[in-house]
């Protein structure tokens, strides 16, 4: 192997973040998640572990604007990243529109699933906003207008066990108008 | 989770010679089955090479009016892509079908088509399995097996591949890029995935250290229309019960060139050539795309309790050449 060709190889690793505009260091073993690092390293327990793969969106949190599993993304795989909690929704002390919108449709029954909920929420925006189609976008693709079934299928990846899909739905559609 | 370390390279001839070095060494993709896999215990990789951002995670578009799609495009950019929305839709069709959006921002081209099979014992270590475990057995032929294959499998193991995109690209004669220790090499999605046979470890027919940098989507006829069709137990984010991708094109009320590959029975995306051979230069009927249909899953032989899948995939098949005709007309 030639010098050149040669990189890092690390099991352990100091990695850079920014979460919700806040700079951190932390040294993080290859196998800690990003939600672990977010709750067990950095106080943030808003993002919250459901199933740990991938299959229920507690953990939703966004990576450079965009929504992700944390459960299933790699502390180490992401040096110099931004991330964004729920803790990092409200601006300036006032709560987010979706976190308004939220409370007056009464789209929080427990509040397991309600961190997720509103980071994937955010991402459901700026999808639409760019452009992103959906299952239901109709053929061919005109910016996606977000009615019902549109924010319904866009927001399958987060499950609720209180069953609060119906209020959830209606409350982004609100921000969504 | 067992202990690993972790490299990012920056460019293709960097990872190749990481892998090649280290025989218990993985590439490491958006980690959405992989991470998954390893937290079960289903795989212990001893080195993962993240190859996530390597600069083939572009859709580009050759000069003949094709597209290579770069290997870490992530499945939210690649239906997102408005050549593929407008040139390929059952491509694009197909990855809006992969999981929630969350996993389409994840998970990437190359992983898609080298994710695992969702075979219960496949996934629960504490279970016999051949392609986890050669010659433990599989249970799943007596067992739970309501989701798995009805053709193409073999004795020892009955699973199918669950991706998505693998059966659009199937329909449209795509051809998997390849680098690896002998040089580059092209090969068909259709002679992609292995059959399972005595030994079914090996899904496809990648080496160590082979790294897949694109996929080639051949040009899209003028004529032509495409769709990609899914049944699932749920609406959303599931993965196919069975699905069909077709690509059909009608000139003056007869079929003029015809593509069919059916998810959800096989270890493969399973290319429908009965049918198509039945369908070439035959008049767009209901009758005779119905009558095409019959021919599939050749050779089925479904399992104790997945008869079902047989008329559903044909049903399904036959309903999106009906509504894919009458777009051509
Ligand atoms: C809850 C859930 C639902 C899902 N639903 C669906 C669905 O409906 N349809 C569907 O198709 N999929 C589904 N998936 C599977 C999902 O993992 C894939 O869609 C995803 O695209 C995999 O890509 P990845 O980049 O995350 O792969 P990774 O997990 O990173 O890697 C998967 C495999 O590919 C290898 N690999 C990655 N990149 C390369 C490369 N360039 N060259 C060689 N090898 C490489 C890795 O070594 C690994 O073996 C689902 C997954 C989850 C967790
Ligand atoms: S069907 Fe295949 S993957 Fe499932 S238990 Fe049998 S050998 Fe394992
Ligand atoms: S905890 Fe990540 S999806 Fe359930
Ligand atoms: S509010 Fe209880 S799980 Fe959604």
């Amino acid at each position: 192997m030639t010098g050149e060709l040669h990189t890092e190889r690390v099991r352990s690793r100091t990695v850079r973040l920014t979460v919700n505009g806040v700079r951190h260091h932390v040294r993080v073993d290859t196998r800690t998640s990003l939600l672990d690092t977010l709750r067990e390293r950095l106080g943030l327990t808003g993002a919250k572990k459901g199933c740990d793969h991938g299959e229920c969106g507690t953990c939703t949190v966004l990576v450079a604007g965009r929504r992700v599993y944390s459960c299933l993304t790699l502390t180490v795989a992401l040096d110099g990243a931004e991330v964004t909690t729920v803790e990092g929704l409200a601006a300036g002390g006032e709560p987010h529109p979706l976190q308004r919108a939220f409370l007056a449709h009464r789209a929080v029954g427990c509040g397991y699933c309600t961190p997720g909920q509103l980071c994937a929420a955010v991402g459901v925006l700026a999808e639409a906003d760019a452009g992103v189609p959906s299952a239901v976008t109709p053929d061919p693709a005109e910016p996606p207008a977000l009615d019902l079934a549109e924010i319904r299928e866009r927001m399958s990846g987060n499950l609720c066990r209180c069953g609060c899909y119906g209020r959830i739905a209606a409350a982004i559609a609100e921000v969504a108008r | 989770m067992r202990p690993f370390d972790y490299e990012r390279p920056w460019n293709i001839d960097a990872a190749l010679a990481a892998v090649r070095d280290t025989p218990g060494a993985m590439y490491l993709g958006g980690g959405t089955n992989l991470i998954d896999l390893m937290r079960l215990g289903v795989l212990a990789p001893e080195l993962l090479v993240d190859v996530s951002r390597l600069p083939f995670d572009r859709v580009e578009e050759t000069g003949d009016g094709g597209l290579v799609i770069g290997a870490a495009v992530r499945s939210a950019d690649l239906a997102s892509h408005l050549g593929v929305r407008r040139r390929y839709p059952v491509l694009a069709q197909a990855a809006l079908s992969v999981g929630s959006a969350q996993i389409r921002n994840m998970g990437t081209v190359a992983g898609n088509l080298l994710q695992r099979t969702r075979c219960a014992y496949f996934t629960d270590v504490t279970k016999p399995c051949n392609k986890r475990e050669p010659g433990s057995g599989c249970p799943a032929v007596d067992g739970v097996h309501r989701n798995l294959a009805v053709v193409g499998y073999s004795p020892s193991c009955v699973a199918t591949h669950p991706s998505d995109l693998a059966v659009a690209f199937a329909a449209l004669d795509a051809v998997v890029r390849i680098e690896g220790a002998t040089g580059p090499r092209r090969v068909p999605i259709t002679a992609f995935y292995r059959d399972p046979g005595d030994d079914p470890r090996q899904d496809t027919v990648l080496e160590h250290a082979d790294l897949i940098t694109g996929i080639e989507v051949p040009p899209a006829g003028a004529a032509a229309h495409s769709a990609y069709r899914k049944v699932c137990d749920r609406t959303s984010f599931a993965f196919a019960v069975v699905s069909v991708a077709v690509v059909l094109e009608v000139t003056a009320g007869a079929v003029r060139d015809c593509r069919i590959a059916l998810g959800g029975v096989a270890p493969k995306p399973w290319r429908a050539e009965r049918a198509e051979e039945v369908l070439y230069g035959a008049d767009a009927t209901e009758e005779n795309f119905a009558r095409a249909a019959r021919t599939e899953p050749a050779g089925a032989r479904p399992l104790r309790d997945n008869g079902y899948k047989v008329p559903l995939v044909r049903n399904l098949l036959t309903r999106t050449l009906i509504d894919l005709a009458k777009k051509g007309a």
